[in-house]
């Protein structure tokens, strides 16, 4: 199938950007959406001009490296499906489209379709653990765990640290990243001892980096490539409500 | 032969010896240590931030030390250990199925194919246990039985229950595990996070790694990086093959620079090409993606009876299927270790009988597991990996039976490194996959997560204090050092060559046509012939690249381009030491397979007179290595022809 294609191009963070239109000629339907800008690259760069920078790594949908709004939509056309999955059978011959970077506040461009996500970095930092130095843990099968609370706990922990939650989001918030990290911990038994600090550490961290409010929107979900749901960020506000009202730190609240 | 020198045996000296139970906890108690408030005045470099490099990273800043940590990704948690998907073994023995320390130290040296230190691998064994303690208690959320207690699952080259697991997703969770103890670390402000940074060069003072050469991806910045020991866990270098199971930007630069500053690289040639990856689809393909091994549990493994049967696979009846794997195997069957499991597949390809548009196929068919456990209990169990085949291949396998065929997925060669996981830089450490020291010729299915977080977690931070505790004597140092600056000036005027030559063709292009003649002659099966040619065709391709290469842009800032340059001009000399090994190596062993060398159905035979050394190469600069052998002595499990049948 031929193509055309409509790329944010971005020289660096203080250039002003533009979309720039290039025809991709003879696609196969059984390549991914990278190899297809692999094989633009390849022409560009014998063309004498820049390759399109892209952050991409495992190409398998699971390190979260590749960030690309395609016709709008985090990831693509296909639900579940990051864009170094997507293939090119879910486009047409004569298709055009859009490709461009996550566009948030807390997500700075850096070249063309890559951007900073360090803030996402910030938020575990601030307390997305739980503090267990190496060589003090105990037999694991001394703390059992309902195996519902475990599932559900795997579910949010599937999270990759894309962004595509917050590309998605009209105010760029970054609440179901944060909120899928608290799902996971706080479902455990490993994770109740700093259940409160780790809530309000964590928002703390998110509203500091510049991302946006929740206002419950949910567009988050829908383009989330793994399917964390939105419940989580309701987990999150009832653990934040408790945590500020329990003085979270303050022995036997 | 011309292409090499032998000069002398190399020696373990940290080897500990006595009962082998004891000897890793004999070493720990033998080993220096440093005092908690010298720690902090020691600075320790962690190249990588995959299981073996950020648990190592996270450990060592929990005991004190000061630490810088790098990775080329723009976060540490994308580290490749992320991908990996099937799970970890353990001795815990919760399956009451007969396992223990001995038998996974027995499973693993035997799996090996008795090319690995028993000593390394004992100690892997006894801390295996350890690792899932650990994991639990960082919130690692494992799959569980209804009772809450742990799940397990079998694995290849095993016969008991040992692998824990959390759905395909097992590298993902433990290597978040991981990470967010190192974040805890760099809050706390111990560990100097870099990310989008990679090593180009290592620095070597007075004989002993004390930095390294870094380049800010994002500014171009090349910047020299001091400390008073490195470690490098910058995984293995299976994208020599240009189509691998690794992420694309995996790559040998880090090990290939120390190794040309001194650092011996061991068995570069033991390779593990695994048996379940989706088939290559056509030229524009960029990787291959894994299936996981733990797929075999339930899919059985076929192809037709007869040659270039291509009907629809449901329209092939029973009796004309040939179910290879149970047929040649019995007691093993669909189970059976990566490396015979794969060449089982080339050989009924070879003889005609592969299926997909290529060829290079063999079935892979859940109908049975679907019909006696039904659609619901392998959707919880492989739900994930049945949707990520279906959106690479347009095929839903629980209808159509799943196409496989084997890939390059792991490489079990690295940089040599003693007991003490310390490279023959005194000062260089190497961890995780990145060395070689504990799955000989063939790595068994769940090692890899156990021995990275094992060298990580436990074993580096009990014996790189050893090294440590004589760092007043090292002498201090900084970046204005002669050493120093040579390095980072080499740095710079590689950048510079590779800019200026301005060519006809790019990275990738030489990338690809490399990978094509490693998979060819350096691949799943090798002979004296193929290698010859691959080390020719290997040089020429080389001052090809050197001359008409083409790398736009400039140094200054971020460039992809030149990043994948650096990378596989690194990788074309890895290629040639490979071949090199592989042909000096007349035995077949594990993943390395040589054509001339086979029992007379075909399996390796290997030759214990001749060859159960390491094989550790020095650089020389000549083009001609110096080879250095280091014998392996079994004194528990005894070196036998292995047979899954």
């Amino acid at each position: 199938m031929n193509l055309t294609l409509r790329i944010w191009r971005q020289k660096g963070p203080e250039d002003k950007g533009q979309m720039v239109t290039y025809q991709v000629p003879d696609v196969s339907p059984d390549m991914s959406f990278l190899e297809m800008l692999d094989v633009l690259n390849e022409r560009l760069i014998l063309e004498g001009e820049e390759p399109v920078a892209f952050d991409h790594d495992c190409r398998e949908g699971i390190c979260g490296m590749c960030s690309l709004m395609i016709n709008g939509e985090a990831h693509g056309p296909q639900r579940g499906t990051t864009a170094c999955q997507l293939h090119m059978r879910q486009f047409s011959d004569g298709d055009t489209i859009d490709i461009e970077p996550w566009r948030a506040r807390a997500f700075p461009v850096v070249k063309d379709l890559v951007v900073n996500r360090s803030a996402f970095d910030k938020i575990i930092e601030a307390g997305g653990y739980i503090t267990a130095p190496t060589g003090s843990a105990p037999e694991a099968h001394s703390a059992p765990v309902a195996k519902a609370n475990a599932d559900a706990a795997f579910e949010s922990a599937a999270c990759i640290g894309c962004g595509a939650c917050v590309a998605a989001c009209p105010n760029g918030s970054g609440m179901l990243f944060t909120a899928a990290k608290i799902t996971q911990l706080s479902l455990l038994p490993q994770g109740q001892p700093e259940r409160y600090t780790r809530v309000i550490g964590m928002v703390d961290a998110h509203d500091e980096a510049g991302f946006g409010g929740c206002t419950n929107i949910g567009e988050c979900a829908a383009a989330c490539p793994k399917g964390i749901p939105l419940n989580t960020i309701g987990r999150l506000n009832r653990d934040f409500l408790k945590a500020t009202t329990k003085r979270a730190g303050t022995p036997g609240s | 032969m011309d292409l090499y020198t032998e000069g002398d045996p190399i020696a373990d000296t940290k080897a500990p010896d006595g009962p082998i139970e004891t000897r890793w906890e004999r070493h720990r108690f033998e080993g220096k240590l440093v005092n908690p408030a010298n720690r902090r005045k020691l600075t320790v470099i962690v190249v990588g931030t995959g299981l073996a490099g950020g648990s190592a990273a996270a450990t060592l800043a929990e005991q004190g030390y000061h630490v810088k940590s790098y990775c080329y990704q723009d976060s540490p948690r994308r580290a490749h250990s992320i991908a990996a998907q099937g799970g970890i073994n353990a001795a815990k023995n919760y399956r009451n199925d007969g396992d223990s320390v001995h038998r996974l130290f027995y499973d693993t040296v035997k799996g090996g194919d008795f090319r690995s230190r028993e000593s390394n691998v004992h100690r892997l064994a006894e801390v295996s246990v350890n690792i899932i303690d650990q994991c639990v208690a960082q919130g690692v959320p494992f799959a569980r039985e209804y009772g809450g207690l742990l799940d397990t699952r079998s694995f290849g080259g095993a016969q008991v229950q040992r692998t824990f697991y959390a759905r395909g997703q097992t590298g993902q969770q433990l290597l978040l595990g991981a990470y967010q103890a190192l974040e805890r670390q760099i809050g706390l402000g111990n560990v100097e996070m870099n990310a989008r940074h990679e090593m180009l060069e290592l620095v070597v003072v007075d004989g002993r790694a004390r930095g390294i050469v870094v380049r800010d991806l994002v500014t171009g910045e090349i910047s020299t990086e001091m400390a008073d020991a490195v470690v490098l866990a910058s995984g293995g270098y299976g994208n020599v093959f240009y189509l691998s199971t690794n992420a694309k930007g995996c790559n040998v630069t880090a090990s290939w620079r120390a190794h040309r500053k001194g650092a011996y690289f061991a068995n570069p040639c033991y390779t593990q090409i695994h048996p379940t990856c989706i088939p290559v689809s056509g030229d524009h393909q960029s990787k291959l993606t894994l299936m996981s091994e733990s797929l075999r549990n339930d899919g059985r493994v076929w192809v037709p009876k007869a040659k270039g049967d291509n009907r629809n696979p449901k329209d092939i009846p029973e009796d004309e299927r040939d179910y290879y794997l149970e047929r040649i195997y019995p007691s093993f069957g669909n189970l059976v270790p990566r490396d015979i499991a794969s060449r089982a597949a080339k050989n009924v390809c070879d003889e005609g009988r592969g299926v997909g548009p290529s060829g290079l196929g063999v079935y892979l068919d859940f109908a049975d597991a679907i019909q006696r456990l039904g659609r619901k209990a392998i959707e919880a169990k492989y739900g994930n990996l049945f949707e990520m085949y279906e959106r690479i291949t347009g095929e839903d396998p629980y209808e159509v039976p799943m196409r496989i065929y084997p890939a390059v997925h792991y490489t079990m060669g690295g940089l040599w490194v003693d007991y003490d996981l310390q490279s023959s830089i005194p000062g260089l450490f190497v961890i995780g996959e990145a060395n070689f020291s504990d799955h000989g010729a063939n790595r068994l299915g769940a090692s890899a997560l156990m021995q990275g977080l094992a060298d990580g977690y436990f074993v580096l931070p009990n014996t790189l204090p050893n090294y440590l505790a004589n760092a007043g004597s090292f002498g201090k140092v900084d970046a204005s050092h002669p050493q120093a600056v040579a390095a980072r000036t080499a740095v710079e005027e590689r950048i510079q060559k590779l800019l200026s030559i301005n060519g006809d063709r790019t990275v990738d292009s030489f990338h690809r046509e490399l990978g094509q003649i490693m998979w060819e002659h350096c691949g799943m099966e090798r002979s004296e012939a193929g290698l010859r040619k691959a080390i020719d065709e290997i040089r020429t391709l080389r001052d090809e690249f050197w001359q008409r290469v083409r790398v736009p842009g400039d140094g200054e800032g971020l460039n992809q381009s030149l990043e994948k340059a650096g990378r596989v001009a690194d990788f074309f000399e890895l290629a040639e030491l490979m071949c090199i090994d592989a042909l000096h190596r007349e035995e077949s062993c594990g993943g390395h397979f040589r054509a001339e060398h086979q029992t007379p159905d075909g399996e390796a035979q290997r030759d214990d007179d001749r060859f159960a050394y390491v094989a550790a190469w020095e650089y020389t600069g000549t083009g001609q290595p110096v080879l250095h052998k280091e014998d392996l002595k079994f004194e528990y499990v005894h070196p036998t022809q292995r047979s899954y049948k």
